[in-house]
């Protein structure tokens, strides 16, 4: 081999990446959250939101959704990582599946008089936002919908008093009669 | 009232009912009650070491030797925290191994008590599964559950943590609970589809060559046989990884070595050139597939492996069987003998393989009489013990590599060395697992200078349970691997890599009770040697060998495998900062 001296200094490179919402069945047993969130931080994967919610009766199995980003060389890994798991039962990509419905639910508080608190109210009701707490100086909207729809209400909402909001973060289902 | 046992009797009585015959560890606050209970009975004999990683590579050394898991007992805290690195290592060895660790009183956890870490936390990505147990009716199933986590599918090291109360409250033991997961089942048969077109790819192949690793060793000795059986009807070179060594006999003339950033010119340039490669229990590591772009260019691939995380993790593969590779073997074997496949005619293929032999990568100057080549001295020993098979460990670093180049094996289970991790210090606690395990073998841990004071405590260990083990040290006074890269990569600027203030080891030993002997010339290597194996006791060898020699053939790191190094004439200068990235 002969010696290189190159004179570029070392860059990290970025891979391309593509969204996807994955869900994933788990056994409901302590520490499940943690070993599924420390998996993508250990291996270097993201995760932009994630979901978890007990699914069953006796509430020993649970839900997890997570969207993350992704090429598809590294997205085939992170299924088979996340399956290797000894808890996880199984792991759909529901982005990969096709159809389906992502929905998250955010609550938004607006506080505010005259005219901001009209139009608040009037824009609500476009979004189909619920109000779940008034005063007579502020609102909780209770808004459900897809990401964008809700980011659009909150950027809306910022011009009229925003003071806080939470949210979910996505749940997932895939379209049509049978289970992903 | 009268059935109910504490949760410490629960847990002995458990493993042994188990299979378990020897726990290795190391007694403390948080496993008192668990010491108390080993003191009461005589079913399970416990290893104290003199340190906890020691306990986890000994555990790895025996389950590596016998095939059996291997156990470890140790205390909160401290104790869980010295462990965190053989367990890590049995991790990407696949090593089965279940860890009981101590834990403060379940009050007291999260309270920052004396000697409590959060071992659970600690552990879950460094282990294959991990538990605490909060109550003792738990312990039984957990205990069943974790040693079929650690033992099916791919092994691997379990934790369990057992707070202090959990060990003394008592519960009645349940019937014979099942040794199993109620959800996990790893596939370990093959899909048949699959299979088949495994064959018809093999018997149209003309350039094929099996690539074998430590999966082969895991499946079991029924593996390596099938293997053997694979080449002689394919009539296949065969190559293996560090982890694999032994699943094919080296006497084979099919055996073309090991492949890799220190493998041997013949396989590597068959794995280039091969137009179907057949990965058998090994996963495409780093050290095995060079820069990834120029690997196997040509080839057809088919992968083999009993996790499916393995599979196009680092390259992509045409055909891959997610199954025991055991299992997979056979079905292949069966479908070649039904289709009666006559053997091909690889002379071809052979010729050119035979010409890359002619190189002969392995050979070495030795232009001094007087001064002992490492490699020589691998040789030596190889030559002097092959008759009796013996188990061999290794630290890590050069003389892993000269180990693994120059020592030949014929059988599974005989080669035991930190692979994935790169564990020094694994090699004497090791050895010591082997040892207690094949109580009549001779077990050598062949080890570098640096490496063995890594765990150099464990000489202790060996005197106080009478193991006749040998550690034979190839004292270069350098780490020696590092040295190497300094020298490739930086000029020579030998940053901290000189062993300075070396103990006299041939003192050392006699300090614990062991049989000293210096080799430092040629002439005294083979009667070195022999006195080493005449002396029906622990031996610690200190050879003196040549001091700056280097590990060669050499893929550096990031390059091709046709770009190997094979002399140090190869080398000079500085290496790019995007070499220099790399490990």
């Amino acid at each position: 081999m002969k010696p290189r001296h190159w004179s570029e200094p070392m860059h990290i490179k970025e891979e391309a990446v593509e969204r996807h919402t994955l869900a994933v069945i788990v056994d409901n047993e302590p520490g499940i959250l943690a070993r599924i969130a420390g998996l993508f931080t250990a291996r270097g994967y993201n995760i932009s939101s994630l979901t978890v919610s007990e699914i069953t009766d006796d509430d020993l199995i649970s839900r997890i959704t997570i969207v993350t980003h992704a090429s598809a060389p590294v997205m085939e890994q992170i299924i088979a990582q996340l399956e290797r798991l000894v808890p996880v039962h199984k792991v759909t990509d529901l982005t990969a599946f096709g159809q389906h419905v992502e929905r998250e639910l955010a609550l938004v508080k607006v506080a505010g008089t005259g005219e901001h608190r009209i139009e608040a109210l009037r824009l609500a009701e476009v979004y189909r936002a619920r109000v779940v707490d008034a005063t007579t100086s502020s609102f909780v909207f209770e808004v459900t919908g897809g990401t964008e729809k809700i980011d659009k209400f909150v950027e809306l909402m910022r011009d009229l008093g925003l003071v806080e909001i939470a949210r979910t973060g996505i749940v997932a289902i895939a379209r049509g009669a049978e289970a992903a | 009232m009268t059935t109910e046992k504490s949760g410490a009797d629960i847990l002995i009585e458990t493993l042994s009912d188990l299979g378990v015959e020897v726990v290795f560890g190391y007694p403390g606050g948080a496993v008192l009650p668990i010491y108390d209970a080993i003191f009461k009975q005589d079913r399970i004999k416990h290893i104290l070491v003199r340190h906890e990683q020691a306990a986890t590579h000994a555990a790895e050394g025996y389950a590596r030797a016998t095939g059996k898991p291997g156990v470890v007992l140790v205390t909160s805290g401290p104790g869980a925290t010295n462990a965190v690195t053989g367990i890590t290592d049995a991790l990407m060895d696949s090593i089965p191994m279940v860890v009981i660790t101590g834990q403060v009183p379940t009050a007291l956890i999260g309270t920052d008590a004396f000697q409590e870490a959060d071992t659970v936390g600690i552990t879950r990505h460094c282990s294959k599964h991990n538990y605490l147990v909060k109550d003792p009716a738990r312990l039984e199933p957990t205990i069943r559950e974790a040693f079929y986590i650690a033992t099916s599918g791919r092994p691997g090291p379990v934790v369990i943590d057992i707070p202090k109360d959990v060990q003394v409250a008592t519960a009645r033991r349940g019937e014979n609970a099942p040794i199993s997961h109620k959800t996990y089942r790893p596939q370990t048969e093959p899909d048949m589809v699959s299979i088949e077109k495994a064959v018809d790819m093999l018997a149209a192949a003309e350039r094929p060559i099996f690539y074998t690793g430590g999966g082969i060793i895991n499946s079991g000795p029924e593996a390596s046989r099938l293997l053997r059986q694979l080449a002689d009807v394919t009539g296949a070179p065969v190559t293996s990884t560090l982890m694999g060594l032994g699943a094919f006999p080296a006497s084979d003339d099919k055996w073309l070595g090991m492949l890799g950033m220190h493998g041997t010119y013949e396989a590597n340039l068959a794995m280039n050139q091969a137009d179907l490669i057949i990965a058998l229990g090994a996963r495409f590591d780093d050290r095995v597939t060079g820069r990834l772009d120029a690997f196997a260019p040509n080839s057809a691939k088919i992968h083999v492996d009993i996790d499916r995380s393995s599979i196009n993790k680092n390259v992509r593969v045409d055909l891959p069987i997610v199954a025991d590779v055991g299992s997979a073997m056979r079905a292949m074997l069966d479908t070649w003998h039904l289709r009666k496949h006559p053997k091909p005619d690889l002379s071809e293929w052979w010729s050119r393989i035979h010409g890359w032999r002619q190189v002969g990568c392995l050979e070495f100057q030795e232009s001094d009489p007087q001064v002992i080549m490492p490699q020589r001295a691998i040789r030596a020993l190889w030559e002097a013990t092959k008759d009796q098979a013996p188990i061999i460990t290794t630290e890590v670093g050069q003389h892993q590599m000269w180990a693994a180049q120059h020592f030949h094996f014929d059988d599974p289970n005989k080669w035991l060395t930190s692979g994935g991790l790169g564990t020094m210090g694994y090699g004497l606690p090791a050895a010591i697992g082997a040892q207690l395990g094949n109580p009549d073998r001779l077990v050598i841990d062949i080890a570098g200078e640096a490496s063995i004071q890594m765990n150099i405590q464990e000489l202790a260990t060996a005197t106080q349970y009478r193991l006749p083990v040998k550690i034979f040290i190839l004292n270069n006074e350098y780490m020696g691997m590092v040295r190497q890269w300094q020298e490739l990569t930086y000029q020579s600027r030998y940053s901290e890599s000189y062993s300075d203030a070396l103990p006299d080891f041939v003192r050392l030993a006699e300090a614990y009770g062991w049989k000293g002997i210096r080799i430092e010339t040629r002439d005294q290597l083979d009667a070195g040697i022999a006195e080493m194996l005449a002396y029906d006791g622990p031996v610690v060898v200190d050879c003196r060998v040549a001091k700056l020699a280097n590990c060669f053939p050499m893929i550096p790191s990031g390059a091709a495998h046709t770009e190997m190094l094979l002399q140090s004439a190869e080398v000079s200068g500085e290496m790019d900062d995007e070499a220099k990235a790399l490990v």
